[in-house]
């Protein structure tokens, strides 16, 4: 009996626990999901109908059409049609009939017609790259609609600011760790007057929130004409996640044996040659942990470009384009979908392949404060 | 004998000279290389500014040169420290080393905080010209009726009901977790919107919000089973109506970005609870419940606390959510927000910079209160 129970309790345990756990996760899922089904819509679709229906569902299907003009049927009166007695008001709301049918006046009073429809299992399978495809090039885009007109939409030109973004990102995260590697090898393994306080103002430093240095930088570089430029928003990332590298590397570096290091030197290699050949291979995981961390951060900063940048169109970065987009056509959603999912797809992919670094960088603190 | 007395002579001068000559050579070497060095970086430089060079060049060119530049800029120093003689090396070398870093340092954090603090006491052109105004600015920022509307979404909206949510969330999740078979695939996914800009988490969240006028086919998740459920279509975070309430619709996506984060953190530390102490509960007759409370608990404090304030800095600090989702309409500013709009929109630098410096007093404690925690526990 007791056996039972407990064999009853570890198998309800799990179940339990997981189907919470996939509930979470479900839940947790659903928006992202959501954003990559609907970004391969066709813009119509997108428009008119929710991205779940590219599951089975139920929903009214025209099944025949009547023309009320043939029918003789006074629209500024009460109308029979299938059994349903009702006014052109409600019609247009669209009736019920005792039959399951649902009989709805479509167009306007005068040349409108009448449909049948019935409610039928249905799945909106109809996808798309032309999202994408609009949203990648810079070229003009015509969209024809089902009444033969064409729209002109110009093309969002993704594909370049994916461009300033790698030009972005890459020194702006290889830059930083060099500089703060060199220090933290100089704060750990060399002797010079004032090293203790020029670490703990490193330190200090962490509390300071980047809004606080935006203006004074930004009349600095208004001053020497570096707005705009990528020096500019590489220097401000440097600036901005050097305490924190500076930091984590100096609390890696410094625990490296001492012995190896020594016998470096007394083999009368220079400081340079000993932080080149021997800290920075030993220093990877530290290194690459950081780097994820930076390399995200740059990638997805919006406030930074936003202000280093913004006076250069043609260098705007892809989360730059992707709020002009938000403000300027908040409608779009078949140009939003696939837009966010462009910008979202380097960082996806450098999260889920180096996930390891990235939660042991996170385990070490690399949260910019 | 006398012959090779002189040929010794000989040698002896002429090694003289190549000593002379080379270090002639090396003195200009020394002085090229930089001057060579600045120069390619400079046309670099240039070359990027005027960016009208096909894309892919642009980006290669600015990886190699911004990335290579720097790489190359330590080498040249180096390598002239290491040519003087050794006790000077050794005196200049550390300067080497760190000056790049405490120089970037200095100008962009240490001396900008400086400014901002005396930028805050001036009026709207700041020191390019403006009045001096004392703490006026200070004042305005605690009775301007939009900042304090900024104070109370920080406090109330972000630091009260965000944080609190997000760990809970992470801490549910990281318990579920560890008890599941499927442990990995479910952090991953629940960790994944940590990989998704904050721009780019608006997208997908707005989308959720979309609405659309009442009797047309609703595509946002929400309005669908809102009016599924008989309700209006509804603005979500733009619907005063509920005001203050609809900034929860904004603490919702930040949850969502940020429970992996706290979830990462808390699955660690639970991992570190060791096995025979919980058994050792369970023999006692605790149930799961007890041993949550009484044991895991009290063992994660730490990291509890750490995840708690680092949520903390984040939520005081948050911008882009809120600027993309409302631009800080609708009652959801924030202090950031705030900044942002009178620094560079309304380009009133003093009120700007007086903002600044009040969230930087905001942050201070609870960052110290983060570091010293991290300190104790010792975690890198």
């Amino acid at each position: 009996m007791t056996i039972k129970t407990s064999r009853m309790q570890r198998l309800r345990g799990p179940l339990f626990v997981n189907g919470i756990l996939a509930l979470l996760v479900l839940v947790w899922m659903i928006p992202t999901i959501g954003l990559f089904v609907s970004s391969f819509r066709e813009r119509f679709e997108l428009q008119t109908s929710g991205w779940w229906t590219i599951f089975p569902h139920r929903e009214w299907v025209n099944v025949a059409t009547i023309d009320p003009r043939e029918q003789g049927l006074d629209a500024t009166g009460l109308m029979e049609v299938e059994g349903v007695t009702a006014t052109f008001e409600e019609l247009r709301e669209g009736v019920e009939s005792p039959s399951g049918k649902r009989i709805q006046w479509v167009g306007n009073r005068r040349i409108g017609r009448i449909e049948v429809q019935e409610r039928q299992w249905a799945v909106n399978w109809s996808f798309t790259l032309g999202n994408y495809k609009q949203v990648l090039q810079g070229k003009d885009f015509e969209y024809r609609h089902a009444d033969g007109t064409v729209e002109v939409i110009p093309g969002d030109d993704f594909s370049s600011a994916l461009f300033n973004s790698i030009a972005v990102a890459i020194p702006s995260t290889v830059i930083p760790i060099l500089i703060a590697a060199f220090a933290a090898y100089g704060f750990a393994w060399m002797k010079f007057p004032g090293r203790r306080i020029l670490f703990i103002l490193v330190v200090a430093l962490l509390v300071i929130p980047l809004q606080i240095a935006l203006v004074p930088i930004l009349s600095d570089y208004a001053k020497l004409k570096l707005n705009g430029t990528f020096l500019a928003i590489w220097l401000a990332h440097t600036g901005f996640g050097l305490p924190l590298a500076t930091y984590l590397l100096f609390n890696y570096i410094s625990t490296l044996p001492r012995e190896t290091l020594e016998s470096a030197f007394i083999d009368g290699a220079s400081h340079f040659t000993v932080f080149l050949k021997l800290i920075l291979p030993l220093s990877v995981p530290a290194l690459a942990s950081f780097a994820i961390f930076q390399f995200l951060w740059v990638w997805n900063d919006y406030l930074v470009a936003l202000i280093f940048l913004g006076g250069n169109p043609n260098f705007e970065v892809v989360t730059m384009r992707l709020a002009g987009i938000v403000g300027d056509r908040g409608q779009d959603w078949h140009l939003l979908t696939s837009a966010a999912f462009v910008t979202m797809l380097l960082p996806l992919a450098v999260f889920f392949s180096l996930q390891r670094y990235f939660v042991r960088g996170l385990l070490a603190g690399s949260v910019k404060g | 004998m006398h012959y090779m007395e002189m040929e010794q002579h000989e040698e002896r001068a002429l090694s003289a000279g190549i000593r002379v000559l080379t270090f002639v050579f090396r003195i200009a070497l020394a002085i090229a290389i930089p001057i060579i060095a600045f120069l390619v970086l400079y046309a670099g430089f240039l070359f990027l500014r005027a960016g009208n060079a096909p894309k892919w060049l642009i980006t290669v060119v600015a990886i190699v040169w911004g990335v290579g530049g720097v790489a190359a800029l330590y080498w040249i120093f180096n390598w002239i420290i290491e040519m003087l003689p050794k006790q000077w090396t050794g005196r200049l070398q550390p300067f080497v080393f760190i000056g790049p870093a405490m120089a970037i340092l200095t100008w962009y954090l240490a001396v900008p905080t400086v400014r901002t603090l005396a930028i805050s006491l001036f009026d709207r052109d700041g020191l390019a010209g403006g009045n001096f105004v004392g703490l006026s600015n200070y004042l305005a920022v605690f009775t301007d009726r939009l900042m304090r509307e900024a104070f109370r979404n920080n406090i109330f909206m972000w630091i009260l009901i965000a944080t609190p949510l997000t760990v809970v969330f992470g801490l549910l999740v990281a318990i579920l977790a560890d008890r599941s078979r499927f442990e990995r695939v479910a952090k991953s996914l629940i960790f994944m919107p940590m990989a998704i800009s904050f721009v780019g988490a608006s997208v997908i969240w707005n989308f959720i919000y979309e609405v659309k006028p009442a009797g047309s086919a609703q595509i946002g998740l929400l309005n669908a089973i809102a009016v599924g459920l008989g309700s209006k279509p509804i603005a979500w975070a733009a619907h005063t109506a509920i005001s203050p309430w609809n900034n929860l619709f904004l603490v919702i996506i930040v949850v969502w970005l940020q429970a992996g984060f706290a979830m990462v953190l808390f699955s660690a530390a639970l991992k570190g609870i060791p096995e025979e102490i919980l058994e050792a509960a369970r023999v006692d007759g605790a149930t799961e419940v007890q041993a949550f409370f009484k044991i895991m608990i009290p063992y994660i404090m730490g990291t509890i606390i750490t995840v708690t304030t680092t949520i903390i800095i984040f939520t005081l600090k948050i911008f882009d959510v809120v600027w993309v989702m409302t631009g800080g309409q609708f009652g959801t500013g924030v202090i950031a927000t705030q900044f942002y709009r009178q620094s560079f929109i309304a380009r009133n630098a003093g009120y700007g910079s007086a903002i600044a410096i009040v969230l930087l007093i905001a942050v201070i404690p609870v960052m110290i209160y983060n570091l010293r925690q991290f300190r104790q526990q010792e975690a890198f």
